[in-house]
């Protein structure tokens, strides 16, 4: 959508998917940081997370998709008492 | 009330009219909740519904801003969408008028005429549609029953027409056209499914092999563009409206434009008026004329978009006009068909003497002796040239 005149009639987004190439990590305040450690991979923070921000591989937890991520903190509040490995930490320090 | 004829010629009320032509549509959806004096158009038509002579999916809402969010959710889903409401009901859906103009979504609302409280009043003003006409709504206005039943067919054509896109809103004057019940001439349903024919929605939110998102926020690098859309479209729309007026006209016999004209060719000195008043105004100009005295009438139709050229160029060489509102802007200026009719004069080399006379708010009467003394007025106006009173109540 180059061009001015391509734009479709009231604003239709003429394809699904489109919300993951808009970037809105950056209203973030909070930054979550992964200790690999402690992590058990039980996935509860791929569950809980509202953004669909938590990267996973082979069924395994791998990092956070700080494009998407805003930085509500459910991640470390839901990852297991007796784990813990997810802090939020000053995205500004 | 019962239709006994289903074709051809019949007495009934505006409402009725409108309902019926809403029944010889068969829109797909219809989202209402009941306001006086419209009411009977729901009436009649939940009747249509509940005796299967429509196959309508009628969603009996809350409120009207909850019938026109419904209007809209279904527009968007592709279906073809109608409502009708007045007053306070077209008030209470103001946030979702621009919704559904901004989507672009071709809704046809059938809105009764009737004054905005306070002080609360149920009778007949041109306050709740006037109130709207910047929503990006086109607005086609009737004078008679026919023309409000016959108005609702080209608003379908108008609104899908592939130029145009928008939202439409058909007037009539509450009480004295909806309650009133006149001679009209129907059509055949099958005249009325080829004038309409069927609504190909460009997309739908139904079409699961084709999803889209529909509503979606804009920031200030693309929300502009969408607007100059808008725009553009409404800009259209004058040529769409004639062309299906024209249409209409050819099929049925009843030839409609953007405005009427009455014995105004020759006039110098002429109203213009909105709806039921121009019929009364009529009756006045014949017994002027039958005095000598060359008077006319301009009774706009399409007010959005408004054809500002070609009511220029109607009201040219006419040495005296007076726009008669059954609205008041409140801005101390005049009603708001006033200040757009003397807006568009404004580039003729020989500019008309305007004033502005607000008549008929709450259902207040306006006789042929009113009318009669607003052109009294405007031929002692076109005589010295000298204007009085710019702006002022009359039928006090």
């Amino acid at each position: 959508m180059e061009h001015k005149k391509e734009y479709p009639l009231g604003g239709v987004i003429p394809k699904g998917g489109t919300a993951h190439d808009y970037s809105t990590g950056g209203w973030r305040k909070l930054r979550p940081v992964l200790d690999k450690s402690k992590c058990t991979n039980c996935l509860i923070c791929w569950v809980m997370c509202p953004d669909s921000a938590i990267i996973t591989e082979d069924g395994k937890m791998a990092g956070f998709d700080l494009d998407h991520c805003k930085g509500c903190g459910i991640c470390a509040v839901e990852c297991p008492d007796k784990v813990k490995a997810i802090k939020m930490e000053q995205e500004a320090e | 009330m019962a239709i006994t004829a289903t074709k051809g010629q019949t007495g009934l009320t505006g409402n009725s009219a409108v309902a019926y032509a809403m029944k010889q549509i068969n829109p797909d959806v219809c989202a209402a909740y009941p306001i006086t004096p419209s009411t009977q158009v729901v009436e009649d038509f939940s009747s249509y519904v509940a005796d299967g002579a429509v196959t309508t999916e009628l969603v009996t809402v809350e409120s009207e801003h909850s019938a026109m969010s419904a209007c809209i959710g279904a527009a968007a889903a592709g279906a073809r969408v109608m409502t009708a409401t007045s007053s306070q009901g077209l008030a209470l859906m103001w946030e979702m008028l621009y919704i559904a103009s901004g989507m672009r979504l071709p809704i046809v609302l059938c809105n009764v005429n009737r004054a905005l409280s306070a002080p609360i009043n149920i009778h007949c003003d041109h306050s709740d549609s006037m109130g709207a006409r910047d929503s990006g709504w086109v607005q086609l206005y009737a004078e008679t029953v026919q023309e409000a039943y016959d108005n609702m067919f080209m608003a379908v054509r108008i609104a899908e027409h592939q130029k145009v896109l928008l939202p439409i809103m058909t007037c009539l004057d509450g009480f004295i056209t909806s309650h009133a019940i006149e001679n009209i001439s129907l059509l055949e349903d099958q005249e009325v499914r080829q004038f309409i024919g069927e609504y190909r929605p460009a997309t739908s939110l139904l079409d699961t092999d084709h999803p889209v998102t529909m509503g979606a926020m804009t920031l200030p690098e693309v929300y502009m563009e969408f607007k100059h859309q808008q725009s553009e479209a409404m800009k259209r729309a004058k040529d769409a409206a004639l062309e299906v007026m024209a249409d209409f006209g050819k099929r049925f016999g009843r030839e409609y434009g953007l405005f009427e004209t009455y014995r105004l060719e020759d006039a110098e000195t002429a109203i213009v008026i909105l709806n039921s008043a121009a019929g009364t105004t009529k009756v006045a100009i014949d017994e002027l004329r039958k005095q000598g005295k060359k008077v006319g009438l301009l009774r706009p139709r399409l007010f959005r978009p408004f054809p500002w050229r070609e009511m220029a160029d109607a009201l040219k060489g006419k040495k005296a006009v007076a726009v008669l509102d059954r609205a008041d802007s409140m801005n101390a200026f005049g009603g708001p068909v006033f200040n757009e009719v003397r807006s568009a004069l404004y580039d003729l080399d020989n500019r008309p003497k305007m004033i502005n006379r607000i008549y008929g708010l709450g259902g207040r009467d306006y006789k042929v002796k009113d009318a009669i003394s607003v052109f009294d007025e405007l031929a002692k106006i076109a005589e010295t040239g000298k204007i009085e009173t710019l702006v002022k109540y009359i039928t006090l």
